[in-house]
């Protein structure tokens, strides 16, 4: 499977074709009719030769992982689907009661609706799979159109109908695969196709062709024309299809990264800053380029590349308050005895914020979990607040690097001496 | 046999009531407390408030007066850490004025705000160019603090703001004048988060648009000052959804691009506006005047520096409200027919200043004398067409008049006759005049006990007569300026000297005056706080030795062109709280006796000097005054011969011309 972006257009571009294909269907086309017939045989014969493939490298390979089985048994499922609903979809244009009595929309969506209906029969084969399943029937088509409606206000952006899509849900293992790519061979993982396809050429003088080295053809026909969206498998998530609110994910790369980002644990860490933790590579990556240059931060930990976001932020939350980089602070300070006390005052301030802002944090949790974490451009947010929690809800804040934290140990001795001893003394 | 001790049945809270009463004057407070030990205890639990003139004592101090609350250090150039660390651990502060000291850091500052000084409600941190965002995130622990001045604290930023308004949520006052660095983000911060706001200074800072409706929704915002923001104009205000209701004052001078459609967004629904200034701003039309009419409080209108139409003024005579109080300063556009229908509808107008309106003529007096009866306050600076006979008619019909400003004008002998009947005239200011005579100021002298002021600059025709009227007539006279009438000799300041409670003097240019006239002041009046003889080239030594002697409260003093030597300025700088002194020609100095003049005087703030001086003094010298908190100036201006009063008005004629 290929996790670029690329798959998604190409299942838009699909959609949109379905779309023209439905508003010929009302009068009887023959040759819009032949034109379908003709794709369908092209997507028989990719099947068929896909399928032959397997069988052959079932008599290569032994010992075959169960991935790799159900990987091809996905895909095999897909491609069938697919093919299905084409048939369906050119069939009903047959149908006298579909020709006449309702709008476009309501066509498609009760061709929908009857590509579920085949699709229980089909999910009943795959172990692997399971489908959400629309309850509705074409009877009642108004009736969903109804409830359409309602749900257009949740989610983010997108807002489908459930029923009007089928529901994919990825397990752990599978997510959280480093590879996605394996070698039919040797079984070497791969994390693109394209590497995959440089690997292969080690194992004979058949894939050195031009036609296997180059990239598959992304055939149109071979896309389902069925939205296509995905579960997280975490119960209880949002993003989990048992959730009552479920908001799915678009893509597969969307389930990866939203996996990774709620349920697994930041395991890189920024290592200029020492402090910002990511589970997602890419994340840190896009953190680093801006590292250090978030130079407008908040006493809650979060940082900002401008200074109006800061502002912004400061302003919405109680208790957040601007901090200065201790960096720049202690710089301008020249005289050094009077630099340790500035240390200590900064590192006080930030102690009392943190401490205090609890109750800001709590509202930031809750804003949080209402997030969605599934879009990409919006994948600060998410560390930002775990920032927070880190900040607030530890009775002793984490210090952020060590520099600071030497100077947090410094303030409780400094200030001590410095209120009842030594400089009041001089002063005097 | 015990002795009657009067005093005892006297409670202490009986005693403080009298303190109260006495302490509009300090040296009867200290009278007071020389009386008696227990006077003396009694003195310093009383004593609320300092102002003291140096930090040198200021622990004894501190220990003499425990319940001091408030210390006004505006006399103390130099204010370390130190001293606000011992200030904080000896005494709960309220309130605290640094306005004019330096020397001191944000850790100083943190001392104040720490632990102990939980009650400090009040922080005067003007002029603190060198205070940067430490200061102000320091600042932001104060909690309880109500009133923060931070004008022309140039370095604190939007950062420092910011945690200013997180941390001091019960800001009533925020003075920001002149923080140039701060922009929209900072001001809208404090806006969004210091909601007991009720007076909001933020002049000469380059805030736009975007930060007023959070502003103008302040919910108790009484005064709000937004001089010079040049960046605020018509749209911006007219994206305010409502004027602020509370507001009382509002201050749009030098906003060039308000005009009338931003004022109408402004004034919509202000009802409790009261004063309005809207000084050298965009010309005003019919419709700015307009939009101020809704208003069904205002009682105060500024319009200094504009542009202004007599169809305008006609309008604000159109007004059901009557103005207690309008200015019209400098405006370019006043004549007779626009002045005379506004003033004839506002009849209760109790200040007027048409200051250099040029244009106006006997006519415009006429119907301002014969309206508003109950004015108390008339300037008129430089409205040389009104004629002779005007003044006359002020004096017969005005009779609550109590500041009077006639420079450069033709009143004359009859008109300060017929003005000086209304007994009420505290300030009387008549330089310039040059039909005043003598007999006039006797008739002042004898009909105005009140006055407190009065300015004689550049009367050519005044003589001793008539200064020992003024002093003779006139016991409350604090402030008198006598410079450049020539014809003042020492005879005047010995009637003056009887006056004991002037302040200021100023004898600039009177060369008839030696030092037996100027002795007799300073025994005199010993409250002597600022004088300029300048050019009284007989004052010498000896009359220096009495100043230093008895004006123990002096602290301006310009010596220039005077025949004091050495030994004088050695004498002044014993006075302890002198502060500013200026020094120019001079003949008989010497650098020795400066330098040891300089180095005594511990209290100097400001030295003006020639630049002849500057290489003299060794730098380590220069170096160490200033770090004691003085400052040089160093002028090179060629020596002046004297020029005599009127042809000194035909050369300044002349050059305006």
């Amino acid at each position: 499977m290929d996790f670029e972006d690329e798959p998604l257009g190409h299942q838009k571009c699909d959609k949109e074709m379905a779309g023209d294909a439905a508003t010929k269907l009302p009068d009887w086309d023959p040759q819009a009719m032949l034109s379908n017939l003709s794709f369908l045989e092209h997507k028989i014969h990719q099947l068929q030769s896909m399928v032959h493939l397997i069988v052959e490298q079932e008599d290569c390979i032994s010992d075959r992982s169960n991935e790799l089985v159900a990987q091809q048994q996905q895909l095999v499922s897909a491609d069938l689907t697919s093919i299905i609903v084409q048939l369906i979809s050119t069939a009903g244009s047959l149908l006298p009661s579909l020709k006449t009595s309702h709008s476009v929309a309501n066509d498609t969506v009760e061709q929908k609706n009857v590509v579920k209906h085949l699709e229980i029969e089909q999910t009943v084969n795959n172990g692997m799979e399971q489908k959400y399943v629309g309850k509705c029937n074409p009877a009642i088509a108004p009736i969903e159109e109804h409830e359409f409606k309602e749900e257009e206000d949740v989610g983010d952006g997108e807002h489908l109908p459930p029923g009007s899509y089928e529901v994919l849900q990825l397990e752990k293992e599978e997510i959280l695969a480093p590879h996605t790519h394996f070698c039919l061979i040797c079984g070497k993982g791969f994390k693109r196709d394209a590497n995959l396809r440089m690997h292969m050429r080690g194992h004979g003088d058949q894939y050195k062709t031009a036609a296997s080295l180059a990239k598959p053809a992304k055939d149109l026909s071979m896309e389902p024309t069925v939205l296509r969206r995905y579960s997280c498998p975490f119960v209880g998530c949002k993003r989990n299809k048992e959730h009552n609110k479920f908001q799915p994910l678009k893509t597969i790369l969307c389930v990866k990264n939203h996996y990774k980002r709620t349920h697994c644990d930041k395991s890189h860490i920024c290592s200029r800053c020492n402090n910002k933790r990511f589970s997602v590579m890419a994340d840190l990556k896009t953190h680093e380029k801006h590292c250090g240059r978030d130079k407008w931060l908040c006493s809650c930990g979060t940082t900002f590349s401008r200074k109006d976001k800061l502002f912004g932020h400061v302003a919405l939350f109680q208790g957040h308050t601007p901090v200065f980089p201790s960096d720049e602070t202690i710089g301008s300070v020249s005289d050094g005895g009077e630099s340790n006390e500035l240390t200590t005052k900064v590192g006080s301030t930030g102690f009392n914020f943190s401490s205090g802002a609890s109750s800001g944090i709590d509202i930031q949790n809750v804003l949080d979990s209402k997030n969605s974490e599934d879009d990409p451009s919006s994948s600060y947010s998410p560390m930002n607040f775990d920032a927070c929690n880190f900040y607030g809800f530890s009775d002793f804040p984490p210090v952020p690097s060590e520099v600071s934290g030497g100077s947090l140990s410094f303030l409780l001795s400094e200030s001590f001496s410095f209120r009842n001893g030594g400089s009041l003394d001089d002063a005097l | 046999m015990e002795r009657f001790k009067p005093f005892e049945f006297l409670s202490d809270e009986i005693i403080f009531t009298i303190l109260d009463s006495l302490s509009s004057s300090p040296l009867d407070l200290k009278s007071f407390s020389l009386v008696c030990k227990s006077f003396y205890s009694l003195e310093s639990k009383h004593r609320k408030t300092l102002k003291p003139y140096s930090t040198e004592l200021l622990n004894k101090i501190l220990t003499r007066y425990p319940f001091v609350s408030s210390l006004d250090f505006s006399l103390c150039p130099r204010v370390t850490d130190k001293t606000l660390c011992l200030i904080s651990s000896s005494i709960g502060l309220k309130s605290i004025n640094l306005s004019r000291s330096k020397f001191f850091t944000h850790l100083g500052v943190s001392c104040l705000v720490s632990n102990r000084c939980l009650s400090l409600t009040e922080i005067d941190l003007s002029n603190g160019i060198n205070l940067n965002d430490s200061t102000a995130s320091v600042i932001s622990e104060a909690k309880n603090l109500e009133k923060l001045w931070l004008s022309k604290c140039v370095l604190i930023s939007d950062m420092g703001i910011g945690c200013i308004a997180v941390g001091c949520k019960k800001l009533k006052l925020l003075d920001l004048k002149g923080c140039f660095s701060l922009s929209d983000l900072g001001v809208g911060l404090v806006a969004v988060k210091c909601k007991q706001l009720q007076s909001l200074d933020l002049s000469y800072i380059p805030i736009t648009n975007k930060c007023l409706p959070a502003i103008f929704e302040l919910p108790y915002l009484k005064s709000l000052a937004l001089v010079g923001c040049c960046f605020i104009d018509d749209e911006g205000l007219a994206n305010i959804r409502q004027g602020s209701m509370s507001l009382e004052t509002l201050n749009i001078s030098n906003c060039p691009e308000v005009r009338h459609i931003g004022l109408s967004a402004v004034t919509n629904g202000a009802a409790s506006l009261r004063q309005l200034i809207i000084a050298y701003g965009s010309p005003v039309t019919v419709s700015l005047t307009d939009c101020m009419q809704r208003l069904p409080m205002l009682q105060s209108v500024k319009l200094d520096g504009c542009q202004v139409t007599s169809s305008a003024l006609k309008t604000i005579g159109d007004w059901c409200i009557s103005l207690r109080d309008l200015s019209l300063s400098k405006c370019v556009g006043v004549l007779d027919d626009g002045l005379s229908l506004l003033v004839a509808r506002h009849k209760e107008l109790k200040r007027i200043d048409i200051s250099c309106c040029r244009e106006i003529t006997h006519l415009s007096m006429d119907s301002i004398t014969d309206s508003c009866n109950s004015l108390t306050s008339l300037r008129m600076e430089s409205c040389s067409l009104v004629s002779k006979e005007a003044f006359i008619s002020i004096g017969k019909k005005c009779l609550f008049l109590e500041e009077l400003d006639f420079t450069d004008t033709e009143v004359d002998d009859e008109g300060l006759k017929s003005i000086s009947r209304g007994s009420r005239l505290s300030v009387l200011r008549i330089g310039i005049c040059l039909n005043i005579t003598d007999e006039g100021l006797i008739h002042v002298g004898m009909h105005c006990p009140k006055l407190v002021e009065l300015d004689l600059y550049r009367s050519p025709s005044i003589t001793d007569l008539g200064i020992a009227a003024i002093a003779g007539g006139c016991p409350n006279l604090e402030i008198i300026n006598l410079a450049y009438s020539r014809d003042i000799t020492d005879i005047s300041l010995l009637s003056l000297s009887k006056c004991t409670k002037i302040n200021t003097l100023e004898i600039r240019g009177c060369p008839s005056i030696s030092s037996t006239g100027f002795s007799a002041i300073a025994q005199g009046c010993k409250r002597l706080t600022k004088l300029d003889i300048k050019s009284c080239f007989n004052i010498n030594d000896s009359g220096m030795a009495l100043l230093a002697h008895f004006s123990q409260s002096l602290k301006q003093i310009n010596l220039s062109y005077c025949s004091v030597t050495d030994v004088g300025l050695l004498a002044l700088a014993s006075i302890s709280c002198l502060q500013v002194v200026t020094i120019l020609h001079v003949e008989g100095l010497t650098v020795n006796g400066l330098i040891a003049a300089l180095v005594s005087c511990r209290g100097l703030r400001k030295v003006k000097l020639h630049t002849s001086f500057k290489s003299s003094l060794s730098q380590p010298l220069i170096e160490h005054i200033e770090s004691r908190g003085c400052s040089f100036q160093w002028r090179d201006k060629a020596f002046q011969a004297a020029v005599d009063a009127r042809s000194w008005k035909q050369q300044l004629e002349a050059s305006t011309l």
